[in-house]
């Protein structure tokens, strides 16, 4: 018998080897292991676990059935609140939510959540286990804007109750940031992100790609020329920040968006694909989040040295704890208390270096966390031929500039209620990035259904 | 998917097609672009709108044959379909919003070069559909390499053709003919010049000179084109700017063009130079009527 305070072990591919590929790092539990780990969740009748899920999954319910060997009965649990586990049980940051709440965790390991969800959420997508449809339609039209988390949620939720949905994307694939931004190796593309907005489409949704709202038609001319009773928007904040140091338009600096989205939606690590990527022989991520950590893997990948560059300590990393592990693991240097100051150009406009300085930690700022300060004449200069900058994003204004009346606040974000989504425009509601800023896939997806909540109890009035 | 109901060469290298995308269609206005992608694995290219036709539902693009994907693009026919087709992106030029009276009363000077013509067609056919008339200056390398000829001249006030080799027009590229129409008498309010990179800094030089306030329209590398990437990052007045969004037009006077010449060849390879080396061999770009140097 296995200890029970130690978690089953997750079989990961080794990191030698995953350092030069795209494949996914982590394989997931088969039957036996997830069915073992299982058995350690002690079905606690107060389970605090859930109170750190922001949609209130039942985990000891759906754990206890995978204890049994019922899969797909555990699927069901799970499916009453959420609309996309093998995306959450893969990128959730369980070690600050449903995990760090379980009662196992005060003594040992807590029960591996995340990793059982996502078991079973792979096991119904590879034994194509459907949601369960509509019966028929209320004939009540809703648009819905944006396909990320928060937009597939919403749309699945109100396809459910019987209304005719269609979103509208602006690009030209579906999923969000899912497909533009989390790296393959850590959310499979086509085995995981494109089924599960299969089973969206099972449910009856429609979807229409390369439709920017705000430019190829807008919120007022979807309610008024094309019939559409309630608009959620789901746009997400995808506007990339600069620093605004000397040398940032030079040929090398990238957005930590563009490296990516030319890695992943635009698949320019594959030959086969037209949209060329520059690789760089010496890379440097500036900032420290789960952005930050994806694009130096994705260099990493394409052969670099990669730094990352953070002007706090290792503890004040925002990048999930895995991630960080994961990126040392693969051979990413970090950089940490050094923040740019300038990047240095050659004659033909591409990056030859970056001037830093030393940072030390000083008293705590409005975040709590100490606030980094310059130590005085510790500049240098390191060589580099690309510079990835990964600050964090906003978001875009196209949609609250060309919607009358939809307020906005100091950040560019659209004010909703928390509840049920509504905005300051009646019908339109909002949830998900477009409304918090840069946050997490889950807190979307409980956007999407607070959304969902809110536009049902206006239409079914 | 999104049908192309026509398709056909213009010049060497040079191609127009009406595409079916009747959401853009109903849309879009002058000096916005669209992004096409060919197929699955095909990149996002963007391009300006030529024309619209907004009761058929359909857009004109011309494209100039510069790299892979713009030749794989000029084998497509009529009955083809694009993948992808989004837009209108970008802001409308600036002239859209004005106030009617006040552009009569305008002298508004366009010059174009090479392909930049396609760009510049749809600004001055609707400035002549709203009682605006505008010169026209349209300048290529050989008269063979002119296109859109008979259509501008229809919507132009008066319309200048240029010719670098002199076989047709003004012998001479398109800035000397700029100082020859200021010189002969002409005054003018705006100049909007749209054409390659070379030819709208030059331009840009003269009209400052000549006091003119100069609109162009930039074209740098895109992904997006939402203002997602910032790939499309041009310096305006010092400060950075996403075309995609925030253009693709601006004050020419305050553009950072050795920048955006910089930053236009970040994946010319040795490959792609050696491709443009052996179609274009030492005229080394699109034909702009103006430079004739290197860029
Ligand atoms: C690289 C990266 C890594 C991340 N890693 C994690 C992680 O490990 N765990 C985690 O929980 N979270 C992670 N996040 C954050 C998480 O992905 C987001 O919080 C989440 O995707 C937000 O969902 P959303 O539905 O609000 O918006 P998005 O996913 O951003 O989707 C918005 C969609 O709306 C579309 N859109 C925008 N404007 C328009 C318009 N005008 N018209 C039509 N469509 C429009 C966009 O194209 C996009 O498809 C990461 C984010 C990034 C960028
Ligand atoms: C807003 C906008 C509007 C445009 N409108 C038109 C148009 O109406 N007609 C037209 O023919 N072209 C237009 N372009 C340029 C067009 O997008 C490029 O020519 C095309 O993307 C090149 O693709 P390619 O794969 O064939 O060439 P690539 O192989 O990508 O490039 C070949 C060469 O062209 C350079 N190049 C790459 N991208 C661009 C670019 N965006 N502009 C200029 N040079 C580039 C490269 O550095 C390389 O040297 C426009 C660009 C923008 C941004
Ligand atoms: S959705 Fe996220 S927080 Fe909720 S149980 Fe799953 S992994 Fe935990
Ligand atoms: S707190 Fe931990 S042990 Fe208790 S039910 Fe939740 S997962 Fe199981
Ligand atoms: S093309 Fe991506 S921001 Fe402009």
């Amino acid at each position: 018998m296995a200890d029970v305070l130690k978690r089953i072990p997750v079989r990961e591919q080794d990191a030698k080897e995953r350092a030069t590929n795209f494949e996914e790092v982590c394989y997931g539990y088969n039957k036996e292991e997830a069915m073992e780990e299982a058995a350690r969740c002690l079905n606690c009748k107060n389970a605090k676990c859930i109170e750190g899920c922001p949609v209130s999954i039942n985990i000891p319910g759906f754990i206890s059935q995978v204890k049994e060997g019922n899969i797909e009965e555990a699927y069901k649990v799970i499916g009453e609140s959420s609309a996309l586990p093998a995306i959450c049980g893969r990128v959730c940051p369980q070690e600050s939510q449903c995990e760090c709440k379980c009662i196992r965790g005060i003594k040992g390991d807590p029960v591996s959540i995340g990793k059982l969800e996502r078991f079973v959420a792979d096991y119904a997508l590879e034994n194509d286990i459907k949601p369960v449809k509509a019966e028929k339609t209320n004939g009540h039209k809703v648009a819905v804007i944006g396909s990320g988390p928060s937009g597939l949620t919403c749309a699945g939720d109100l396809a459910k109750l019987g209304y005719e949905v269609t979103v509208f994307e602006a690009l030209h694939e579906l999923g969000g940031v899912l497909v533009y931004g989390i790296p393959e190796f850590r959310l499979p593309k086509h085995k995981v992100v494109k089924k599960e907005i299969e089973k969206v489409k099972e449910l009856g949704v429609k979807f229409e790609t390369n439709v920017v709202i705000g430019k190829s038609t807008t919120i007022d001319q979807l309610m008024e020329e094309e019939d559409f009773e309630a608009v959620f928007i789901g746009s997400g904040a995808g506007l990339p920040m600069f620093m605004g140091i000397p040398g940032e338009t030079a040929n090398g600096v990238f957005s930590a968006n563009e490296y990516l989205t030319r890695s992943n939606l635009m698949k320019a690590f594959d030959d086969s694909y037209d949209t060329p990527i520059v690789a760089g022989k010496k890379v440097a991520v500036v900032g420290g989040g789960n952005v930050a950590m994806d694009a130096a893997r994705t260099a990493l990948r394409l052969g670099a040295e990669v730094h990352i560059v953070y002007r706090r300590s290792e503890a004040e990393l925002p990048a999930r704890v895995e991630e960080v592990h994961h990126a040392k693991e693969e051979g990413v240097i970090f950089d940490l208390l050094t923040n740019p100051k300038e990047i240095l150009v050659d004659d033909n406009g591409w990056v030859k270096g970056m001037k830093v300085i030393k940072m030390e930690l000083g008293e705590p700022d409005a975040s709590g966390r100490r606030r980094p300060v310059e130590v005085p004449g510790s500049e240098y200069e390191i060589e580099l031929d690309t510079v990835i900058m990964s600050l964090g994003t906003s978001p875009n204004p196209l949609i609250a500039s060309t919607t009358k009346g939809l307020e906005t606040n100091r950040r560019k974000c659209i004010v909703a209620e928390e509840e049920n989504g509504q905005t300051s425009k009646a019908a339109v509601f909002a949830g998900g990035d477009a409304v918090t800023g840069a946050a997490t896939v889950i807190l979307a997806m409980g956007a999407g259904k607070a959304g969902a909540k809110g536009i049902h109890e206006l239409l079914s009035k | 998917m999104y049908k192309i109901l026509k398709a056909e060469k213009l010049a060497d290298k040079i191609y127009l097609m009406d595409v079916e995308a009747p959401r853009v269609a109903k849309h879009c206005e002058p000096g916005q672009f669209v992004i096409v992608k060919m197929d699955e694995k095909g990149e996002r290219i963007p391009l300006t709108i030529c024309d619209y036709d907004r009761e058929a539902g359909t857009i004109t693009i011309v494209f100039q044959e510069i790299g892979a994907s713009t030749m794989k693009m000029s084998k497509m026919i009529a009955g083809d379909y694009f993948r992808d087709f989004i837009g209108p992106l970008g802001r409308p030029s600036d002239f859209v919003e004005e106030d009617l009276e006040t552009l009569k009363n305008k002298k508004m000077l366009f010059v174009a070069g090479g392909v930049g013509a396609a760009p510049v067609y749809p600004q001055v056919k609707w400035l002549k559909e709203h009682g605006v008339e505008v010169d026209v200056i349209v300048g290529s390398k050989t008269k063979d390499m002119l296109i859109l000829e008979k259509k501008m001249n229809e919507v132009a006030g008066n319309y200048y053709p240029c010719t670098d080799d002199g076989t047709y027009g003004h012998a001479g590229m398109v800035t000397t003919k700029i100082e020859k129409l200021v010189e002969e008498g002409n005054k003018y309010d705006v100049c909007i010049a749209i054409g390659p990179m070379i030819m709208m800094k030059f331009t840009c030089l003269l009209t400052k000179k000549l006091e003119i306030p100069t609109i162009v329209s930039m074209n740098p590398i895109m992904v997006d084109g939402t203002g997602m990437c910032g790939a499309c990052r041009v310096i305006v007045g010092g400060e950075v700017k996403f075309a995609c969004v925030d253009g693709p037009e601006f004050d020419g006077h305050l553009v950072d063009f050795d920048n955006a010449m910089k930053r236009q060849q970040m994946y010319r390879t040795e490959e792609g130079r050696a491709i443009l080396k052996v179609q274009e061999g030492d005229t080394h770009h699109g034909g702009c009527g103006n430079c004739g140097g290197d860029n």
